[in-house]
């Protein structure tokens, strides 16, 4: 049923269709609102004899799925940033047992300093950990990936992480429509594992392994990934099938018919930035857009594919290698090694600064008309980053960066460009 | 449950003869039908008293789920020694995932069988010393806390041994580790540090916490039967001498283990929703020496002349055991 809903709602309907039965949770912003409403639903029975437990941290959330996984129950859980982060150990042993648990991820940025708004840190620390990472674009795409994503997950033996931006997706109303509970009944089968803890069958799970099995041990672990590559646009159009939408998928190409230049950038950015394509193509630039949806497994094949035509691909980023610059843009990079195309790193919205869509169409024309520095860091204050600077030339004792900063800039919200 | 010791007197001692006992109270591991769900093969040290207390727990844990039993493991001695691939000791089904994360891995086991309404099947977590008081401690608050169905056995060799004998939160004042030398002015670990995990336990309220010790396995194994079947958060932790880290000879375990307890220093109780409900009696109080001068870790002890200040305080805190508890039956038992 399509209606508006806060995006948070969406998800945590989209997760109860799919019959979970074990969820574990901890709270942490912009998650939160999933969970609460996963909790209300489990304790009013509407999701069969699901188990929630309040546990005292996300590593033990994580750990809780874990078990609940390898006893062959379908596992759920929602976190974010330093979330994430606290169950790091966790969520590489996931990845490594093959547990297919499915986890929101609604992306904020890291500490310190501190922030609770919106980029892409946290999925990108996590990125190598094993787990299948789907960016979602809008609330309706957000809800339709946790769908796919228990599937992907499960016919995989792996686990899935649906990327959702923080306060831009999870707490915006959008109009959604959810699919029916027949509907997904009849694209989501009842979890069937590769192996489970069975006192009828007993068997030993997460043994030593050395030198002598570990890489090949490894090399499978890469090996389902790439069989995603394969299994996502499959499992894509089988939802589009059955279910009308064409959500997910490993990347989505927007106008770039002729483009001579393509912007590519994961998640809701890309509203934003289709906007900005268009107020481009009216005024004749001949630009276009690819969002990537998939981006473990990074689908190096399918965006050469998108984009070879381009003479630039400009990637926009919510994140940081700090000593490095671009992680997207180092991928895209690789994936176009070889073409003349000119590829600029342009790192934007970090903390939740906003994107907006005349920042875009002056980075862009920059871009095309005098090309951009590597990396380009979009609208940034470089009056209060110079005078930091100087502060620290001219005295040792120069106090802590995040409040000297803080300080000149003034009250949040003054001025939003 | 009252534990009475039953002395034999044809050997003096309080070994087990199950000869002597009636058939229901005969030891599961003299069992013909035992289910040796720690199989021998596995790459223990000789004289370890985890692996001992993880046969006999187990065992008997699986005597009384009647086989319906799945097993966590944290990371540790007992994980290593017990999982060389294709080498599995384990008969039972068993999950390693990571060092800190037992408790909560097996409230996820409890979890998934309550949605699956497999009321039959009990779980239990285990762990070593630093996977219990130290790095998992978090987790396993949580799941007292939450009073999940899991038995949880914490075999304490008062060390981190598996990485080669470095302290945790459980090792005793004085002694030396490799991170707690036994070197300068206070040598070994200093005193007045360190948690005592089974009142920690018991301050959650949950309906079962024991002590137990590979010196009293009849005992062990009456408390494992006991805690299996019971719902709710439960923990048992059990004494394990470790020949290696304690710089005790192998064949000692038992002796070295008895001695903790019969001087105190690792007393025999149980407790439930808080309240101790039965404690095994000390007959004849033991001096804390006896105990010391086996282990090597304690050396810097007995030299020339020996530190009698720290061989007191070590005695004192046997005696303050004994007081709390009620162990000798020439006090009058408290509580």
């Amino acid at each position: 049923m399509r209606y508006q809903r806060e995006g948070s709602q969406a998800i945590a309907q989209a997760v109860a269709l799919c019959r979970p039965e074990v969820m574990a949770c901890y709270p942490i912003s912009p998650q939160t609102h999933i969970v609460e409403a996963l909790s209300r639903m489990v304790k009013a029975g509407e999701i069969g004899s699901c188990q929630f437990l309040n546990v005292e941290s996300e590593f033990a959330a994580l750990s809780v799925l874990i078990g609940a996984s390898a006893m062959g129950a379908r596992a759920y859980t929602a976190t974010t940033s330093q979330g994430l982060l606290f169950m790091a150990e966790a969520v590489y042993n996931a990845a490594g047992l093959g547990l297919p648990i499915v986890m929101t991820i609604a992306n904020r940025a890291l500490s310190a300093p501190i922030n609770i708004w919106n980029d892409h840190s946290d999925s990108m620390a996590l990125r190598d950990a094993g787990w299948i990472q789907l960016f979602a674009e809008d609330g309706q795409e957000a809800a339709d990936l946790h769908i796919q994503a228990f599937r992907l997950a499960e016919e995989l033996s792996c686990p899935v992480m649906v990327c959702v931006d923080g306060y831009i997706l999870t707490h915006a109303y959008e109009p959604v429509d959810l699919p029916s509970q027949t509907e997904v009944d009849a694209y989501l089968p009842p979890y069937e594992p590769v192996f489970v803890l069975d006192p009828a069958d007993p068997i030993s799970i997460g043994a030593m392994v050395g030198p002598e099995a570990y890489p090949e041990v490894r090399y499978l672990a890469h090996h389902k990934h790439l069989r995603a590559l394969d299994m996502i646009p499959r499992l894509q159009q089988e939802f589009a099938t059955s279910i009308g939408r064409t959500s997910g998928g490993l990347l989505h190409s927007y106008r770039t018919e002729e483009a001579h230049t393509i912007v590519v950038a994961l998640g809701s950015v890309n509203g934003t930035i289709k906007e900005a394509v268009d107020e481009l193509r009216a005024e004749g630039m001949a630009v276009g857009a690819v969002k990537l949806c998939a981006y473990r497994p990074f689908p190096s094949q399918a965006l050469r594919h998108a984009v070879e035509q381009a003479e630039r691909v400009i990637v926009v980023e919510k994140d940081l290698s700090v000593g490095k610059g671009g992680i997207v843009s180092s991928e895209v990079k690789m994936a176009l090694h070889g073409l003349p195309t000119v590829v600029d790193t342009v790192i934007a919205g970090l903390g939740g600064r906003a994107i907006t869509q005349a920042s875009l169409v002056r980075m862009i024309k920059a871009a095309c008309e005098e090309g951009l520095e590597e990396p380009h860091f979009l609208d940034l204050n470089w009056e209060v980053v110079n005078n930091e600077l100087a502060r620290q030339q001219e005295t040792r004792r120069s106090g802590s960066t995040p409040e000297n900063v803080l300080r000149e800039v003034g009250p949040f919200g003054v001025r939003v460009q | 449950m009252v534990t009475q010791r039953i002395k034999f007197y044809q050997t003096g001692t309080f070994t087990v003869g199950n000869r002597l006992l009636d058939e229901a109270s005969r030891t599961v591991q003299s069992r013909m039908d035992r289910t040796n769900s720690l199989d021998s093969g596995h790459r223990a040290c000789q004289g370890c008293g985890e692996a001992l207390g993880a046969r006999y727990a187990l065992d008997a844990a699986m005597r009384a789920a009647q086989n319906q039993l799945v097993a966590v493991n944290a990371t540790g001695c007992l994980e290593v020694f017990s999982s060389p691939y294709p080498e599995s000791a384990w008969r039972i089904p068993w999950l390693h995932s990571l060092f800190g994360n037992a408790p909560a891995v097996a409230s996820g086991v409890a979890a998934a069988l309550r949605a699956k309404g497999r009321t039959d099947i009990r779980v239990i977590a285990q762990g070593g010393d630093g996977a219990t008081v130290d790095i998992g401690f978090g987790c396993l608050s949580g799941m007292f806390e939450r009073n999940d169905d899991v038995l949880y056995i914490c075999y304490d060799n008062e060390a981190y041994m598996n990485t080669g004998v470095q302290r945790s939160g459980s090792t005793p004042p004085h002694a030396w580790t490799n991170t707690t030398q036994a070197v300068g002015p206070s040598p070994g670990n200093p005193p007045g540090v360190g948690k005592n995990l089974p009142r920690l336990a018991m301050a959650h309220g949950i309906p079962y916490v024991a002590t137990a010790s590979v010196a009293d396995l009849h005992d062990l194994e009456a408390k494992v039967m006991k805690a299996t079947p019971l719902r709710g958060a439960r923990y048992i932790h059990i004494h394990v001498p470790c020949p290696l880290g304690w710089k005790a000879d192998p064949a000692h375990t038992i002796k070295v283990a008895r001695l903790a307890v019969e001087s105190g220093l690792f007393p025999l109780f149980e407790a439930e929703y808080g309240q101790v409900t039965s404690r095994t009696p000390i007959r004849k109080q033991v001096p804390v020496e006896r105990y010391l001068e086996l282990q090597g870790r304690f050396a810097h002890l007995f030299g020339d002349p020996p530190n009698r200040e720290a061989i007191a305080s070590i005695q004192a805190i046997a005696d303050a055991n004994i007081q709390f508890f009620g162990l000798c039956e020439s006090q009058k038992v408290s509580s």
